[in-house]
């Protein structure tokens, strides 16, 4: 469990980092809270020349709100975002994701922008992100773009993110009237990563489903959004028949993954399982 | 005796401000000048010809020292013995070499040593050494491994068989030829499947030899320094008196620091060889390939009653896998501290029971927590539940209708044991009052809410446990005796340093050792240092496991505490000016009868004892005493466990709501202590039940290799434990206490399965093999639902 030799370099700030990146190409690995990149070193399945370690870059880790959105920085660890009272009452999913992140040790150093980066399709953030429709912002050598959520995740370990591109924000909208959200997981005993997680958020009107949106992750290769469920329940007066025949549609069209813990048939019949659970708390949210 | 208030005090354990606040010291802490890191080369298959290996591109590599293989080692040191070799049993112990030279049996056999001044530099080096391995066909299932065609691992052992083992007493069958005829018969095959021990420090070891003395001190994570010390002169031929062995903090063991390890072996090889000191600390994944594992039995059992729920007998067969070498304990675990126990606190007159023990291409298995009792336990208390269910009989009240009674003890069992004293039912009643379980019935027969289910196990147990009388260790092939030294030693100024051969490492003996001397000799408790896990400053002892520590080692040491205080009232008597025999000790002072305001503090006698000036004839100065105590039976604890759990159906998720543990450890020295190791016991035994489990593929790769996959259990899984006692004393032993290290572990595996069987009775299931993961339980609701 001794990691590679690696040179470390510590930038102050994000050109300098793009930088360094730019310079060292294949061979540099991003550091942030190291929760997901300093195991496989120390496994010696990655074996990065260079580290750099962006946690010292001051101005990275702010939750601010603005009228229709809150800009979560990248640095934000998964602890200050579940305590944060900004997200709390702006956009309550991503607190309630925060919080089932592993154990106290890594809330505390896990990053936001650390695990979208990393996109494990096991982590709890990427069904969140998917089903708020969340923007997330780079900068590069070209300056900055926003990428939709929906194109973020490519598949397993891998993101839109470009070479020498960081992540410095991720714009979540702000939950308003009529809407509910909800997530629910079910932990690896060992790992703690979801075996399924699912991440539901709900526009009501009327005392039916306007629009839904459900990110599932755990399940497949990548994070995705249950398109089938979310049309099943559009224009749906909530009660548990509909919601559990939609929910039925969870795992539809996913590769779904299997492993010791839990074969491809269970994980799909706890997606569903999820999915149902979580509509149904979502809907009883709304505000 | 003197009535203080220490003996029976709930106090903080004295040892815990070093280690949460990162001042006590480990193995790993220790720097040496001149010392070298190791990294040992293991290997990736399961079952492999070695045809080549290559040290030489590490050898060159800058910073590294030097490397061996295992023949460099070969005539220099001695195959790793076994020292638990068991009567009658056809017992095969192939010769087990520090690394292995021609052939390696598990992946994490090691194959080549590398030393390296820096332990970066040492895993860069390794990573250098090149093996030639052809592979040969594996086995690690047990079962399939004494089948015919397995493939073969040992020459000595044909057919893989370490041994075949059994026991019988009574008629077994008759009474199932009885009950076949005019009773009830269940039968049932089990899984105790393997566990890894996970202590929170990996093994590690620093070795020091000293070239102009011949002396080798060897700081090392044991459970048993002394034995280590007798093990490590085997193994390397430097005599015993030029051997020391140090136990520093050892960050907890659960049965897997108690073994003689190759690894150690190579470590002195490497120090005598380089006159280097040097350090070698498992890593986490190493500790999961290289570190024993525990349980792996496959059972098949059957149970003969008659139609009143009075059961009659209890036969079977189980295969326990050993892995691929013979650790140090290993034949004794599935066999002595297993078979022995079988028909647990029932009066089963017939038994007969055969054990065979497969060598297989898995990592070598040894004492785990409860070692062969929790096994033994399981098998017994899930065999009651199926026969309850089977005679539609409450489980609580079968289990009482066939109890030992209190008037049987002591009770001869029909496999040979002496029980010496116990009382079950009143535990029994208590675990199901704090449980509320009459209720819990009437709440569980209004069916289902939610489709979640409501489950009650129980489970009562005895285990065998104290680990003594040396006789006995004699009888059944122990390479070792079980009685245990102390020295009760005090000083000019009053102090005292008590010296155990025991050597807790986690169970907190430094605190109730002080507490019984404190209640002897009248001190404070914080004038009281208890000296262990040091071969050069205690003179001999067995160590710490089988929950012998505060048995054996706290008789030894009470006995030796009452001889300095027989020799502190002689002085006493002296320096009032009275005689022996009317001088009585209470709470430090010595008192002349009928004069109390004649008294001596026990300080001031012990400083006359120093001084010399004016002793009574025919007493030597000083105050201190050794005594060497062995009991002359093993212990027996006892007691009821009851666990309440809620299964949902639709997702097979276990919610284990309530845990009442009631154990009987006869009396209890400090109930702090005790009430922590039961619940760190069931915490172990719970997670064998709900989440633990080692899986290896078809090839031998340990597929459960880091902590990742392996379900090592977390404070959140569990409710608030709630736990009470009952105290019958033992009648042999100067404390009357038993030990309880290990009750929660043997208990409470078999009470949840016990509860989540019972929850799901509703579906038709009557049996589940553990680890009771939410899919085998919803596989199992499916499975019957569609029948």
């Amino acid at each position: 469990m001794i990691p590679a030799a690696f040179e470390y370099v510590a930038p102050a700030s994000v050109k300098e980092a793009i930088g360094l990146l730019e310079k060292h190409g294949d061979e540099a690995k991003v550091l942030a809270g190291g929760h997901s990149l300093l195991p496989i070193m120390k496994f010696r399945l990655a074996q990065p020349k260079v580290i750099v370690d962006i946690g010292r870059i001051p101005g990275l880790d702010g939750i601010t709100a603005a009228e229709e959105t809150v800009a979560i920085g990248a640095l934000a660890t998964h602890d200050a975002i579940e305590r944060s009272q900004v997200l709390k009452e702006k956009c309550p999913l991503l607190p309630e994701t925060a919080a089932v992140i592993g154990d106290m040790q890594v809330r505390n150093r896990g990053t936001i922008g650390g695990s979208l980066a990393h996109a494990d399709p096991a982590a709890d953030y990427p069904g969140a992100i998917l089903a708020l429709d969340a923007g997330i912002v780079v900068m590069g050598p070209k300056g900055s773009r926003t990428i939709p959520a929906r194109e973020f995740f490519v598949e397993m370990l891998t993101t839109a993110l470009k070479p020498s591109e960081l992540i410095t924000e991720v714009h979540v909208p702000v939950l308003g009237k009529g809407m509910g959200s909800a997530y629910l997981k079910h932990p690896h005993p060992a790992s703690g990563y979801a075996v399924v997680g699912v991440a539901a958020v709900l526009t009501m009107s009327g005392g039916k489903v306007q629009r839904a949106a459900i990110g599932i992750n755990g399940v497949s290769g990548k994070a995705y959004r249950a398109a089938a469920v979310e049309k099943a329940l559009q224009g749906q007066a909530v009660d548990e028949g509909t919601v559990s025949a939609a929910a039925a549609h969870a795992a539809d069209g996913a590769d779904v993954q299997s492993d010791l813990y839990a074969s491809a048939e269970f994980r799909a019949h706890l997606a569903s399982v999820y999915t149902k659970r979580a509509v149904l708390l979502a809907a009883s949210r709304e505000k | 005796m003197a009535v203080t208030k220490l003996f029976g005090a709930r106090i903080k354990r004295r040892e815990d401000p070093r280690l949460i606040t990162g001042t006590a010291t480990y193995t790993d802490d220790l720097q040496l000048p001149g010392m070298v890191y190791a990294e040992i080369i293991r290997s990736p298959h399961a079952h492999a010809r070695i045809t080549k290996v290559d040290v030489e591109p590490a050898r060159r590599h800058p910073g590294v020292v030097a490397a061996f293989t295992g023949r460099d080692l070969a005539g220099k040191i001695n195959p790793i013995p076994t020292a638990w070799l068991i009567p009658n049993s056809e017992l095969k112990t192939p010769p087990h070499p520090p690394l292995a030279v021609d052939v390696v049996r598990y992946v994490g056999d090691g194959v080549a040593v590398v030393l390296a001044s820096d332990p970066y530099t040492a895993r860069d080096a390794a990573s250098l050494v090149r093996v030639d391995y052809a592979p040969l066909p594996a086995v690690v299932d047990q079962v399939k491994a004494v089948q015919q065609g397995a493939p073969q691992i040992h020459p000595e052992a044909p057919g893989n068989l370490a041994f075949k083992w059994s026991i019988a007493g009574g008629d077994a069958e008759k009474a199932f030829a009885e009950a076949r005829r005019d009773g009830v018969v269940v039968s049932q095959r089990f899984v105790n499947q393997r566990l890894i021990p996970n202590a929170i420090e990996t093994r590690s070891v620093v070795v020091r030899y000293n070239r102009g003395s011949g002396e080798l001190t060897v700081w090392y994570t044991t459970q048993n320094p002394h034995i280590a010390r007798f093990l490590m002169s085997v193994v390397t031929g430097i005599p015993e008196h030029k051997i020391r062995v140090i136990a520093p903090e050892v960050g907890g063991g659960f049965g897997s620091k108690i073994p003689f390890y190759a690894d150690e072996a190579v470590i002195a090889f490497c120090a005598r060889e380089t006159g280097r000191p040097v350090k070698w600390t498992e890593d986490r994944r190493e500790n999961y390939l290289a570190t024993i594992h525990g349980r792996d039995h496959v059972s098949e059992l059957e149970m003969a009653a008659r139609k009143d729920g009075t059961v009659t007998a209890i036969r079977g067969k189980t295969w326990a896998n050993l892995g691929a070498y013979l650790s140090t304990a290993a034949p004794g675990i599935p066999t002595i501290l297993h078979g022995l126990i079988l028909t647990g606190c029932y009066t089963i007159p017939n038994v007969s029971y055969e054990v065979l023990g497969a060598f297989t291409n898995t990592t070598p298995v040894d004492a785990y927590r409860g070692a062969g009792r929790p096994e033994a336990t399981y098998l017994i208390e899930r065999l009651m539940d199926l026969l309850a269910a089977k005679l539609g009989m409450d489980p609580a009240d079968l289990r009482r209708k066939n109890f030992i009674r209190p008037e049987q003890f002591p009770y001869t069992t029909a496999e040979g044991l002496s029980y010496d004293s116990g009382n079950y039912p009143p535990a029994l009643d208590r675990a199901l009052e704090l449980i509320e379980y009459r209720r819990l019935r009437d709440v569980q027969k209004q069916g289902p809410k939610d489709n979640r289910y409501l489950g009650i196990g129980l489970s009562t147990y005895v285990e065998i446990c104290g680990l003594a009388p040396s006789s006995v260790a004699g009888a059944v092939g122990f390479q070792g005796g079980l009685w245990e030294s102390a020295t009760v030693r005090l000083h000019p100024t009053g102090k005292a340093t008590v010296f155990t051969g025991t050597s807790p490492h986690g169970q907190g003996e430094e605190t109730t050792f002080a507490q019984i001397v404190a209640e002897e000799l009248g001190l404070p408790i914080e004038d009281i240092e208890v000296v262990h896990g040091d071969t050069g400053a205690v003179s001999m002892g067995w160590g710490t496991y089988g929950s012998r520590t505060t048995v054996v080692g706290g008789g030894a040491i009470v006995l030796a505490a009452r001889r300095v205080r027989e020799k502190a009232t002689k002085i006493a008597a002296h320096m009032l000016e009275a005689a022996e025999g009317d001088v009585v000790f209470d709470q430090g002072r010595f008192l002349v009868r009928g004069s109390p305001d004649r008294a001596k503090t026990i300080q001031e006698v012990t400083l006359q004892a120093y001084l010399a000036w004016s002793l009574p004839p025919g007493v030597e100065p000083s105050l201190e005493a050794s005594a060497y105590y062995d009991p002359t039976n093993f212990t027996f604890p006892f007691g009821a466990h009851a666990a309440v759990v809620k299964v949902d159906a639709d997702t097979g998720e276990v919610e284990l709501r309530r845990y009442a543990a009631v154990d009987d450890c006869g009396r209890v020295i400090n109930p702090l202590i005790v009430d922590g190791q039961v619940h760190g016991g069931l915490v172990q035994g719970i997670a064998q039940a709900m989440c633990e489990g080692a899986v290896y593929s078809a090839d031998g790769q340990l597929l459960t290799g880091s902590m990742s996959d392996y379900a090592v259990p977390k404070a959140h899984m569990f409710p608030t434990f709630v736990t009470d006692r009952t105290v019958t004393p033992s009648p042999h032993n100067p404390l009357g206490v038993k030990g309880v290290g290990e009750t929660g572990t043997i208990a409470s595996t078999p009470a949840i399965v016990n509860a989540v069987v019972d929850a799901l009775r509703s579906f038709g299931i009557t049996h589940l093999d553990m680890p009771l993961t939410p899919e085998r339980i919803w596989k199992a609701i499916h499975r019957e639902a569609r029948r």
